[in-house]
Formats: C-alpha cells, sequence, structure tokens
C-alpha cells in the first residue's frame, strides 16, 4: 500500500485520476483552488484534458458537454461558484447526464469569506437549481476520503446517470493527512446507448432536457422521481460510533464530524453515553438507520457549520419524534470541543 | 414522367422527434424563415463530406431549440448562452467535428461571455451565428443586433443609442482576436447571396474536418414573423439594404493556408502510468504503528509568513508519518496568511484522529511575538514553548516551560542562513516532546528537499546543529 502526505484538494485529483476521469473544467476560487491548480498540472501528463474556464458557468457547461459524450468529467468550486453553477446542474439531471462536482464549501451568504461553512447544504442536497431533482452527494471527512469518495461519485454519477456532488470544507481542502493510494485505476467505456461522441454507433442519439409536452415531461419527470426513491433505497450510507447504548448522539458530517468524535471519545472518558451518526451519503439521506436509532428514547445534537440545514433532515428522518438540538457555529468559525460538550449537557437536562 | 424528388442530405428525412405530426417531413420554422436554409446548407455539406457519423451539432436556446429534429448527426440540446462552452468540452472529450447553432439573443447576449472565451481559445469547433436582429421564440424582443431605430416588441418606438446602445458586431469582435482561423459574415436574403453562404459554410466545415481551429460564420437572416415587413421581398430589401449596411458582408479572417492541424493527446488511463506519475514506487513502506501506550502530541507553530511556519508544519506531520503514526496537519489559510501571520495545527497520534484543530498544544512553536501572545495560553500545563530569542524578555505562563532558541544565530552557524525552521526542527527532535525517533526527522528533511537533494546535507548539519545545542544549553 503506497501511503503519502496529500492535502485533501489533491487527494481529489488523485481519486478522479485513478477513477478514469478524461476532463476537468474549472475556475478559481478559495478554498477550492488547489483542485484546479493540480488538475492543470497533472492532466496534461497523462493526456487527459483540462481547461481553466472563463467562469463557473462555463466549467459546468464544459462539463455539461464532455458528459454528454459519456466521457468522465468534474468540476470543483466552492458555494458562490457552485451558486453559479445550478443552472447547468439542473440541466444535467434534466438531461440524465453523469458527472462529478466537488464543493469545497466556504462561509456565505453572498461573498462571505474563505473561512469553513456547511452553509451549502441546501443548496447541494435538495437541488439547488430549478425543477424536481436531487443529486447524489456524498460528505467526505478525511483525506483519504477526499479521494475515495471522488472515485465513488464517478461510479455511483454513472450508474444513477446523475450530478454527484462531493460536499468537503475548507479545512478538509486545505488540511493534509496520509492518503493510501488506490490500488485499482479505472479504465471508463462511454455508453453508447446514450452517449453523443461522434461515433456512427452514437449518431442516433440527443442528449436533451427539453420536453414540450406537458404530459411527456410529467411521465419524465415522474420517472426521475422512481429513480431517487431507487437511489434512497440502496445508497444511504452512514457511520455509527458507539450509538447502541447511547442516551444523546451527535449528528455530524464532514469536519464537524471530527469535532464530534473528539467530543464523543471525551464524554465517554468521563462516563457520559453519547454515540455519534455520521451521515456519509447526504443525499440519500441516511434517514432510515437513523429513524432506527430513534426507536429508543435518546436526544440528538447537530454539530453543523450551518443554521442547522442538516438538522432539519434528522428532525424529518426521525419525524420529530424525539428533541433535536443544534450546536453551529457561523461565518468561518469552526465548532470547539467544549462547545459540543456543553450541547451534549444541555440535552442530558432537558 | 417520372417524378424527381430531390431529397436534402444530412437532414433526416423525416421528423419523428417533433411528435406525433400531419406533416412529418415540415420543419416547425415558420414560412420564410431563413433557419431552413442555413439548416440544408449546412447539412449538405456534412454529407457531402461523409461527416455526419463524426459531428455532433449543438442546439441552442431560441428558434433553433429545435436544430436536433433535423441535423442527422450526433445532437445535444444545451442550456441559453452556453453552446460554445458545451462544444468546449465535447471537442475536449471526443476531438471530433463540433458545430454550434446560435441565434443573435443566445449568443451575442447572454452567451457573449462564452461566444468571445471559445474564440479566443481557437476551440476546434465551428461556430453558426444566426443574425436577424431580434428574438424570435419569446415573440420579437430587442436583441443586441437590433439596428439603431428598428422597432421590437421591447423597443416600439425603435432602438435609441441613448438608452439601449448599438448593435454589436460579432465578426468585428471576433476577427478581432488571434486564435480564430475563419470569419465570415454572409446572408441567405436571397438566391445570390446563398451561393455565397453556401461557399463559406462548407469552407468553415472542410476546416473542421481538417482539425485546424475555431470558425465563426454570421448569416444575416430573415425573421417573417417578427420584422413586421409586409411582404417576402420586403424581407429581402430590406437584409440587402439595411443590415448589410450595419452588417457588411465579406470575409474578416482566413488562416486556412496556415493555420495547422491541432492534435490532442489520447488519453492514458493506465495504472501504471498514474503509479509512475505519483513515483509510487519511491515511497517508503510504513508500519502501522498502533501501539496504544504513545501519548499523542499536539502541536501548533506560528509565525511570520515567510519564516517556513507551514513548511515546519509539514516536515513534522511527515516525520509522523514515515514512523508509521497517523498525523494530520491544518494551517491557517487565506488573509490570515496575507496579513502577515499563519499558523498551523499538527496532530501526532497512533490512534485515528478527530479533530484537526489544535486548541491546546503540548508544544508551541513561536517564530514571532505576536503568536506567542496570541496562543501562549492556550499551552497545556507542563506543556513546552519554544520561542526565537531574539524576542528578548517573554513572559511565559507558570507550569508550562519556556524555550529560547536562538534559531536565526545557530542557522547562520550551521552555514543556512535560511534554517531558522530547520533549528527549530532540530530543537523539536533533541528535546523529545514529538515522542519520533531521531531517523524520522532526518527522513522528513530529506523528504522536504527531494526536489533539491543538494540542500539534504547542509540541512542535515542544520539538524544536527540545533541538537547538539540543546544537549548543551537546555536542561
Amino acid at each position: 500500500m503506497a501511503t503519502t502526505l496529500v492535502k485533501g484538494n489533491k487527494a481529489v485529483v488523485i481519486g478522479a485520476l485513478y477513477a478514469g476521469a478524461d476532463c476537468f473544467f474549472g475556475y478559481p476560487i478559495t478554498p477550492a483552488s488547489e483542485i484546479l491548480a493540480e488538475a492543470s498540472n497533472l492532466f496534461p501528463k497523462v493526456g487527459r484534458k483540462f481547461v481553466q474556464a472563463e467562469s463557473e458557468e462555463a466549467s459546468i457547461n464544459m462539463c455539461y458537454g464532455a458528459a454528454s459524450t459519456g466521457h468522465r468529467v468534474f468540476t470543483a468550486s466552492s458555494g458562490p461558484g457552485i451558486s453559479l453553477m445550478q443552472e447547468a446542474i439542473s440541466y444535467m439531471a434534466g438531461a440524465e447526464l453523469p458527472a462529478v462536482v466537488v464543493d469545497v464549501m466556504r462561509a456565505g451568504p453572498g461573498l462571505g469569506n474563505i473561512g469553513p461553512e456547511q452553509g451549502d447544504y441546501n443548496q447541494v442536497v435538495k437541488g439547488g437549481g430549478h425543477g424536481n431533482y436531487k443529486p447524489i452527494v456524498l460528505a467526505p471527512n478525511s483525506v483519504q476520503e477526499m479521494g475515495d469518495f471522488t472515485r465513488r461519485a464517478f461510479d455511483l454519477a454513472d450508474k444513477w446517470r446523475t450530478p454527484v456532488y462531493v460536499l468537503a470544507d475548507g479545512v478538509l481542502g486545505q488540511m493534509i493527512e496520509p492518503f493510501t493510494f488506490p490500488e485499482q485505476a479505472v479504465e471508463p467505456k462511454a455508453d453508447t446507448a446514450w452517449a453523443v461522441n461522434g461515433t456512427a454507433d452514437t449518431r442516433q442519439n440527443l442528449v436533451t432536457s427539453i420536453f414540450l409536452n406537458f404530459d411527456q415531461l410529467e411521465d419524465f419527470n415522474n420517472r426521475l422521481q422512481h429513480k431517487y426513491e431507487r437511489i434512497a433505497a440502496e445508497e444511504q450510507d452512514c457511520e455509527t460510533l458507539n450509538c447502541d447504548d447511547a442516551d444523546t448522539i451527535l449528528v455530524a458530517y464532514g469536519i464537524s464530524s471530527r469535532i464530534a468524535k473528539t467530543a464523543m471519545d471525551q464524554a465517554r472518558a468521563q462516563g457520559r453515553k453519547v454515540g455519534l451518526f455520521r451521515p456519509i451519503t447526504l443525499n440519500p439521506f441516511p434517514k432510515d438507520a437513523l429513524a432506527q436509532l430513534a426507536q429508543q428514547p435518546r436526544s440528538f445534537v447537530c454539530v453543523e457549520m450551518s443554521n442547522g440545514q442538516m438538522a432539519d433532515d434528522v428532525r424529518l428522518a426521525i419525524g420529530c419524534s424525539r428533541p433535536v438540538s443544534l450546536v453551529s457555529r457561523l461565518g468561518g468559525n469552526l465548532i470547539t470541543l467544549a462547545q459540543v460538550l456543553q450541547g451534549i449537557d444541555q440535552a442530558a437536562n432537558r | 414522367m417520372q417524378e424527381k424528388v430531390i431529397r436534402t442530405q444530412g437532414i433526416y428525412p423525416e421528423f419523428p422527434r417533433k411528435g406525433p405530426s400531419p406533416a412529418p417531413s415540415a420543419t416547425h420554422y415558420c414560412p420564410g424563415c431563413g433557419h431552413g436554409v442555413i439548416h440544408k446548407l449546412i447539412a449538405e455539406a456534412l454529407a457531402d463530406a461523409n461527416l455526419q457519423d463524426r459531428t455532433i451539432v449543438i442546439s441552442p436556446v431560441g428558434c433553433a431549440v429545435f436544430a436536433y429534429y433535423y441535423f442527422d448527426a450526433g445532437n445535444i440540446q444545451v442550456a441559453h448562452g452556453r453552446a460554445p462552452a458545451v462544444a468546449t468540452g465535447v471537442s475536449r472529450a471526443t476531438d471530433q467535428i463540433v458545430l454550434a447553432y446560435q441565434g443573435d439573443g443566445d449568443l451575442a447576449s447572454i452567451g457573449l461571455n462564452e461566444t468571445l472565451q471559445a474564440a479566443n481559445r481557437g476551440e476546434k469547433i465551428c461556430v453558426f451565428f444566426v443574425n436577424n436582429t431580434v428574438y424570435g421564440m419569446t415573440g420579437g424582443q430587442m436583441a443586441p443586433t437590433t439596428l439603431v431605430g428598428e422597432k421590437t416588441v421591447t423597443c416600439p418606438d425603435g432602438r435609441d443609442p441613448l438608452t439601449q446602445g448599438y448593435p454589436l458586431h460579432m465578426c468585428e469582435l471576433i476577427s478581432s482576436l488571434k486564435a480564430p482561423v475563419f470569419v465570415e459574415r454572409v446572408s441567405v436574403s436571397d438566391i445570390a447571396h446563398i451561393r455565397k453562404a453556401r461557399a463559406a459554410i462548407r469552407k468553415a466545415i472542410d476546416i473542421q474536418r481538417e482539425g485546424k481551429g475555431y470558425c465563426f460564420i454570421e448569416v444575416l437572416s430573415p425573421c417573417p414573423t417578427n420584422l413586421g415587413k409586409a411582404s417576402a421581398t420586403d424581407n429581402v430589401k430590406w437584409i440587402n439594404e439595411q443590415m448589410e449596411k450595419e452588417f457588411p458582408l465579406g470575409n474578416f479572417r482566413d488562416l486556412t493556408a496556415t493555420a495547422e492541424t491541432i492534435v490532442r493527446p489520447a488519453s492514458d488511463f493506465s495504472k501504471d502510468t498514474l503509479d509512475r506519475l505519483f513515483h509510487l514506487d519511491e515511497l517508503a513502506e510504513t508500519a502501522q504503528d498502533n501501539d496504544a501506550s504513545f501519548r499523542p502530541v499536539q502541536v501548533k507553530i506560528a509565525g511570520f509568513g515567510g519564516q517556513g511556519v507551514l513548511s515546519l508544519g509539514t516536515m513534522l506531520s511527515q516525520a509522523a508519518q514515515l514512523a508509521g503514526k497517523q498525523t494530520s496537519w491544518y494551517p491557517s489559510y487565506g488573509p490570515e496568511q496575507r496579513g502577515g501571520t499563519s499558523n498551523c495545527s499538527v496532530h501526532i497520534s497512533t490512534q485515528p484522529i478527530g479533530s484537526p484543530v489544535v486548541y491546546n498544544p503540548d508544544l508551541l512553536v513561536a517564530m514571532n511575538r505576536p503568536s506567542l501572545e496570541k496562543f501562549k495560553h492556550d499551552v497545556r500545563p507542563g506543556g513546552v514553548i519554544m520561542y526565537d530569542a531574539i524576542m528578548g524578555e517573554v513572559d511565559i505562563p507558570e507550569g508550562v516551560k519556556g524555550v529560547a532558541v536562538p534559531a536565526q544565530q545557530l542557522a547562520d552557524e550551521a552555514g543556512n542562513e535560511r534554517g531558522a525552521n530547520t533549528i527549530m526542527f532540530g530543537v523539536m527532535l533533541a528535546l523529545g516532546i514529538t515522542g519520533l525517533p531521531e531517523s524520522a526527522f532526518k527522513d522528513a528533511l530529506a523528504a522536504a528537499f527531494a526536489k533539491k537533494p543538494k540542500l539534504i546535507p547542509i540541512n542535515v548539519a542544520v539538524l544536527d546543529h540545533a541538537a547538539r545545542w540543546v544537549r548543551e544549553n537546555v536542561r
């Protein structure tokens, strides 16, 4: 196993290269820019295609083009850039195109700042653009997972013909940890059943998201919803630590789950029955496992750097059957251990 | 007498993508619209050059949104104005022939940036720009190419340059760029003009066949529905007299003779190539150390930008990794870095690391006074603060050990004036705070200078000098 220290943003590019990503199109934005820079350096060295686009609209539409050809393609950005990409991501969902979008979240709204935050949850997990669609969303919490989940995102995108996000944050993008390189490299093949890639066998194919006929568009929408139901049934993923006997369960994803884990360890060392539930897929949200945990009387403490965007999904998943509280920091600040421990205390004293 | 049927080549014989229709071979365009003629010219050129299998046509938003009903080639329909960006993605991925077909609102208004940037990159695509001075699909609004004084739904008194500006001249804009190979403005107002348009379109398709680069064909075209002219002849007259005055026909650029075929490399997906790219054979095998008795170490390193604060942190993290430990490195990033001070957090453990942020360090390395003052009270009781002796008198919190290191002086003595952070690295080693072996420190140093191997011996000398200083001066 080849292991070395790697920065989170670079791990994304390594994961993508081993996943057979053929094209990267991107635009600079802190704290995601290293992905663009690493791709500009590494992609051409193996004949893969790189373009620094004129805007996020352009980069995601270049992705739309490459995805239409059945080649594996991805882009990366942060909140303000992701906002600009929403139009084309809606088109991709409508045209059922596979592509990977990496969001290294920063603090908003507006220009905000470049510190870490998790305020893109709603615009990423809920769809974000116009229409009735939901992308698949994976949430890494380590440098290793930045690479591994990027690889996994390509597989899911192809399997379900949908845009897939890797939703990270400024800390995960900027930090360095040991990273073990993939054992396999994917040699992707375009799916000639639907792709349009300038060959005789794909000449009759059409990529589009337009349905003039209301009933046809309704049928298509229903088919999409059916696909999302199957995704929800098959792809929910989470990590649970010490949840069985816990009277308080911390719910956190991304870097917040690492802080929550440290808090859980400290609370356990003090004899407190605290567990950690980490959603790995944010869409589909791992609601089945969470609902199962909510069958016992216990409280849930959401630890997230947003105004409770994920906490809403926790309440939905458990049908508001147990108390759900929120430990949060905004504006680029990280949640502190003391805050989480206090949140655990408050939940217990309710 | 046998009836002679002339079939347009390159266009589907019937258009089932329209949906059920009593006239399956009729287009959706209005009678007298220029799109049909332009479609036919492009499609025939593709068919005659035997390129349909290799060609992908991009349908825009606008009246030509349904171009994919007609072109017998690969078809992709895209968002408003984004055709050149999509075409870029298609072209880079496949290296096949890509045609973007756009109207004036799509290309020159909402998509102006994509239009100019794709042209400026010299993408291997051909853009067909249908200019009829008006938004057709949405019902006759003012376009970026609407003539001065021309009445539309959204300039009912005629376009007034004082409030609405002047018509955009796309061929002129595109031909101001260096990369485009072929730029020409033609018209399809009447037979004589259509002949010239046909020749230009064929030339552009030929350039695509040869892969020579970016082509832009602007076509002045009638919109009988929205221009409000009384008759077809009035349309012809208006294009020939009014539009041509504003948008003169002719070739603006032809580099066919000198342009060379753009060759894109083939993608290499093999694992061996990737492993070589990342020099995986040079990575040392490290046995994972799971010793639960190892006491985790948390280090905060802070100082001015340029003092090697971040690289000292990565060297320490590297030493931990080479010693088989779990480790994380997390920097302050962004404006703080630019404002002069920066810091990083390093964790070393044999167990999975939770939060990568260090709140209460076992060791604080302060390279300047602001950093010392900012973080000294966070240091755990029993912890150590290493600081640059150049600061002079400092207050170290009770229960914390302070070590004043004359880092710059020691670095100079060891013959490397830029080695102050390596001195700190050596002091860390000699104080034994990190629980890592000397070999890991030296391996990390070698890894840090792997790209400049000549610098390794001098830095090892710096490291040794620091260790010697600790033995002689610190108790």
